[in-house]
């Protein structure tokens, strides 16, 4: 097999708690770590996509007969070859696996190819005719609310709304202020590309070796496109390059899987970096519209919300992206009164999905500038204000749901504040790499303006509204060559985040034992979830940790009966230094008791959550993480050009369990929120995108990002694995409000969008506005689309 | 065509597309997937080796022009149980989340360290700017940086 199956463990003695090093660095700084692009079998094929060019256009007719003529081409399929289900989605399968009657995104999946090469697939790929008829489009997020847009969808072009009443909506206030804000539409770039390999098997099934974030809702959406029953699609992790929600859809799975079975032959398909800019979902670009009412004093009273996001063609994940924006608009602050309307339409612009703080981002950017601005209009320190309305245990949300775990946000403020500030060196005695535009050698500091800005943001936790979230793990205690063996073996996901590390150190800590091994994770065993909405520490990690406190008993108990048949305890059972103690009393050796090996499996959920009624009232959210942000900025006043100077971020992980993965993900999260303040934007022209590649589209280097201070608040989150929540957002949620922030404050501008350009920090392109809110659409409540059949 | 090429050492040959890459020979024809694609446009430097002792971006070299030449690549710099310094200190400092960036990184910063033996954060990051890390935010890079080069320091009389 192509895969590495067992991860080799390093990092012995690493408990709970400790900065362990990675259970994985050593195959991946020498090279070795096989990723999904690395797959490689003999025998196979390559895969390819020919993709719509048109982002919205009937299509006639497809003619692979010129591709399948080609030298060393296998195989073609279109819509008319499938053999089984012609649809798949994450929870609502409306995606075709090749286009059918019509195409409803630029960069849609039109027909497949096999070739013995990739060039060959390729040229392939490029040789197949289609035929079609070009129809209006729906390329703006207001647009397609309009009475005449064409319908993108079956089910018309509202994809969810949420309507969030909260105390009196009409309540007045001492003082309003009023903001547009706009988003961009960012992409997650993981640098690893969507590849995988399928290899047909001899009971008629298939293997897909696949970087992904989530192996069973991948299987439960291939099996029916493939005709195929779920046990007879068994997927198995591939190495993954990254992540951050671009691979929580399915990309190339099915096609590679279809071709496999149709060719007899295994199929790799791996994108390029332009490929890959149209074979997965992106961030959800966002028109927030508000109004936020304080008393004279400082203490909110109301606040009015009205957000659109553009879900794109198809609805990925888009119903619960709008609900978080929905939930989590008026931001980390009690406010008594509320009225929130959050929409989320389809389009035919490329479809828009999970990333990395899915939907708190977007609000994160407005609710934060509104914040500066009532600071202003108040007369008042922006942190102060923040810390006079900021959300605490017993705080009531605008749905009405009462946080009863941790939420630990005026430390989180309060730390942030109290980080080290960088130096202010002036520019005549700094490298001029330090200086904005001085990298590039057009800057020297001239007329720089240093500006600060804070922000604050929240996020949940594991899936929300009633959604059955769990999470499976094996483990097994064993006596191996050299001592006790402990092997897990979970099918969550690692993505780079370093999971896999902190379930080795959750089974040394629960088991005693040295040695951990894990088996690659796979469909083998029962469903993880998915690595995403930071929850596999607390949802992966309670499994494995229930599985090894379940191996412990049956250890305890075979330990009690052959040592003291009968006879009484001297105490409570524990384990140390290899030995299972009953009180100071040793009662046996571990590795005596292991004939035979001790095995569990156990399922980990959270605490159970509940769906929002049709006034937006309920219990969605399971618990949630706070985070905060202070960028440290300078702008060169004459060239719009920025150098952050410094990011400062501090988040509230319940308990760290890895210190040192908790500040990669800190940093690392800072590094997108950066990304989307100044560069990062995915630009359509007319429903295409027009900046598919690295050269165009823009991720932060080294150069563009500061150093980064940061500090952990650790208040434990009653009820969960070692008091833990999640780690993987925080940072991200509120990097790009923060960036915003300070250059507001270096420039004086409102800049109302993000990413903020040199124009517009120079005056050459004035704040976003708006003829007005968007209108509400009339559909029913707060529910998932999937329902409003 | 056929391209023969000395490979960490060793001369290697392949019957290569004449529009491949020396990054699609060593990968794909070689067998040297070490080397990682990240982009093909030289924005990324997920693909870097040293071409005659030069840096280069494997992507955009034609595997045509690097015939009879030697290539280097992050398979040359250690093995299990004996990293190189650089590969040691991304372990050590924490530099490595998913890792598809880690190969060219190291090939990077090692040669960097090959022309200055105790960069300051400013060179660092100069020198490290053509290569793309999605994860990490840099921070632990620049810190694995400084971890090689004092390790590098202590070897060397
Ligand atoms: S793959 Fe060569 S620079 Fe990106
Ligand atoms: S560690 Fe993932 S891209 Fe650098």
């Amino acid at each position: 097999m192509p895969v590495t199956d067992r991860i080799a463990e390093a990092g012995k003695g690493a408990i709970v708690g400790v900065s362990a090093p990675r259970v994985d660095g050593t195959p991946k700084v020498l090279g070795e770590f096989a990723y999904g692009s690395d797959l490689w079998v003999e025998g196979m094929l390559h895969g390819a996509t020919v993709r719509s060019p048109h982002p919205s256009a009937r299509v006639r007719h497809v003619d692979v007969s010129g591709a399948l003529a080609m030298p060393g081409v296998r195989h073609a399929m279109t819509a008319a070859d499938l053999p089984a289900g012609r649809r798949y989605g994450l929870d609502y399968a409306d995606q075709p696996v090749l286009a059918e009657d019509v195409v409803r995104y630029a960069g849609e999946p039109v027909a497949i190819v096999a070739a013995d090469s990739a060039e060959e697939a390729r040229a392939a790929a490029a040789a197949v005719r289609v035929d079609y008829e070009v129809l209006p489009a729906v390329t703006d997020m207001e647009a397609a609310l309009r009475p005449d847009a064409p319908p993108v969808s079956e089910r018309g072009n509202v994809l969810r709304h949420v309507r969030i009443e909260h105390g009196d909506p009409e309540a007045e206030a001492d003082v309003w202020v009023e903001g547009y804000y706009e988003v961009g539409m960012q992409d997650q770039a993981p640098l690893g590309p969507e590849a995988g390999l399928a290899i047909p098997a001899a009971d008629g099934g298939v293997d897909l070796y696949v970087s992904t974030q989530w192996l069973h809702s991948d299987q439960k959406q291939i099996a029916p496109c493939v005709g195929l029953p779920e046990s007879k699609v068994r997927l198995h992790l591939a190495g993954v390059g990254g992540a951050f929600g671009a691979r929580e859809d399915v990309h190339m799975h099915i096609h590679a899987c279809l071709l496999a079975l149709a060719t007899g032959r295994p199929v790799k398909m791996t994108y390029g970096r332009e490929e890959s800019f149209f074979g997965h979902v992106h961030r959800h670009p966002a028109r927030i519209w508000v109004r936020t009412g304080a008393r004279r004093d400082g203490m909110l009273v109301n606040c009015r919300v009205r957000l659109l996001l553009d879900g794109g063609a198809y609805t990925s994940s888009s119903p619960a992206v709008v609900l978080n924006a929905s939930t989590f608009a008026p931001g980390p602050y009690e406010v008594p009164n509320a009225l929130i309307e959050g929409t989320c339409v389809y389009t035919n612009n490329p479809p828009a999905g999970a990333m990395r703080g899915f939907g708190a981002v977007q609000v994160c950017v407005a609710h934060e500038a509104q914040m500066d601005r009532l600071a202003a209009a108040l007369d008042m320190d922006p942190v102060e204000l923040r810390l006079k309305n900021v959300l605490h245990t017993g705080s009531v949300l605008p749905t009405g749901q009462v946080i009863h775990g941790s939420a630990p946000a005026r430390e989180v403020l309060e730390r942030c504040v109290a980080l080290p500030m960088p130096s202010d060196l002036p520019a005549a005695f700094r490298d001029r790499v330090t200086l904005p535009g001085g990298a590039g050698n057009v800057g020297r500091g001239e007329h720089v303006r240093r500006g600060v800005g804070y922000a604050l943001g929240y996020k949940n936790i594991a899936y929300s509204e009633g959604y059955d979230d769990s999470s499976e793990a094996r483990v097994r205690l064993e006596r191996g060559p050299h001592g006790v063996v402990a092997t897990v073996h979970s099918a969550a996901v690692e993505v780079g985040q370093g999971l896999q590390t902190v379930l080795a150190q959750i089974v040394r800590t629960e088991l005693g034992v040295d040695e951990v091994v894990q088996m690659g994770a796979d469909t083998e065993v029962g469903s993880a979830g998915s690595t995403s909405a930071s929850r596999q520490t607390v949802m992966a990690g309670g499994a494995v940790a229930a599985a090894c406190s379940r191996v412990r008993e049956h250890l305890f108990a075979r330990a009690a009966a052959r040592s003291h048949a009968g006879a009484t305890l001297a105490g409570p059972l524990r384990l140390a230094d290899g030995r299972v103690f009953a009180g100071d009393v040793a009662i046996g050796v571990v590795a005596d008791l292991l004939d035979p090996p001790l095995e569990a499996t156990e399922v980990y959920r959270h605490r159970p959550t509940a769906r929002l009624d049709g006034r937006g009232q309920g219990d969605p959210h399971v618990m949630f993480a706070f985070g905060a942000m202070r960028a440290v900025v300078e702008v060169d006043l004459d060239l719009g050009l920025v150098r952050v100077v410094q990011l400062g971020g501090v988040q509230d992980v319940g308990k760290a369990l890895n210190p040192r993965g908790v500040e990669g993900q800190i940093e690392g999260g800072a590094a997108q929120g950066l990304g989307l303040a100044l560069l990062e934007e995915i630009q359509l022209r007319d429903g295409k995108i027009a900046n598919a590649s690295f050269t165009d589209y823009l991720l932060p280097t080294i150069l563009d990002m500061p150093p980064v201070v940061s500090a952990i608040v650790e208040e434990p989150e009653p009820g969960s694995p070692y008091g833990a929540k999640g780690v993987g957002e925080g940072a991200t949620i509120v990097a790009t409000a923060a960036v915003a922030a300070a250059l507001r404050d270096a420039t004086g501008r409102e800049l109302s969008r993000v990413p903020v350009t040199p124009d517009d920090l120079v005056g050459i392109s004035g704040p976003r506005t708006s003829a007005g809110p968007a209108p509400i659409p009339d559909v029913p409540g707060p529910r998932p689309v999937y329902e409003y059949r | 065509m056929l391209i023969r090429l000395n490979v960490n050492g060793e001369w290697r040959e392949a019957d290569v597309w004449p529009g491949s890459s020396l990054l699609a020979m060593l990968r794909d024809d070689l067998g040297l997937w070490g080397t990682k694609n990240a982009c093909e446009q030289g924005e990324c430097g997920s693909c870097s080796v040293w071409l005659d002792g030069d840096l280069v971006c494997s992507c955009l070299v034609l595997a045509a022009q690097a015939e009879g030449r030697m290539v280097e690549t992050v398979e040359s710099l250690g093995r299990e149980g004996a990293l190189h310094p650089v590969q040691a200190a991304f372990l050590e400092a924490g530099a490595v989340q998913c890792g598809f960036c880690t190969p060219g990184f190291e090939v990077a910063v090692a040669d960097l360290l090959r022309h200055d033996a105790h960069p300051t954060d400013e060179t660092i990051r100069e020198a490290l700017s053509g290569n793309l890390c999605r994860c990490t935010g840099y921070q632990k890079i620049v810190d694995a940086v400084h971890v090689a080069a004092d390790r590098m320091g202590e070897v060397a009389p």
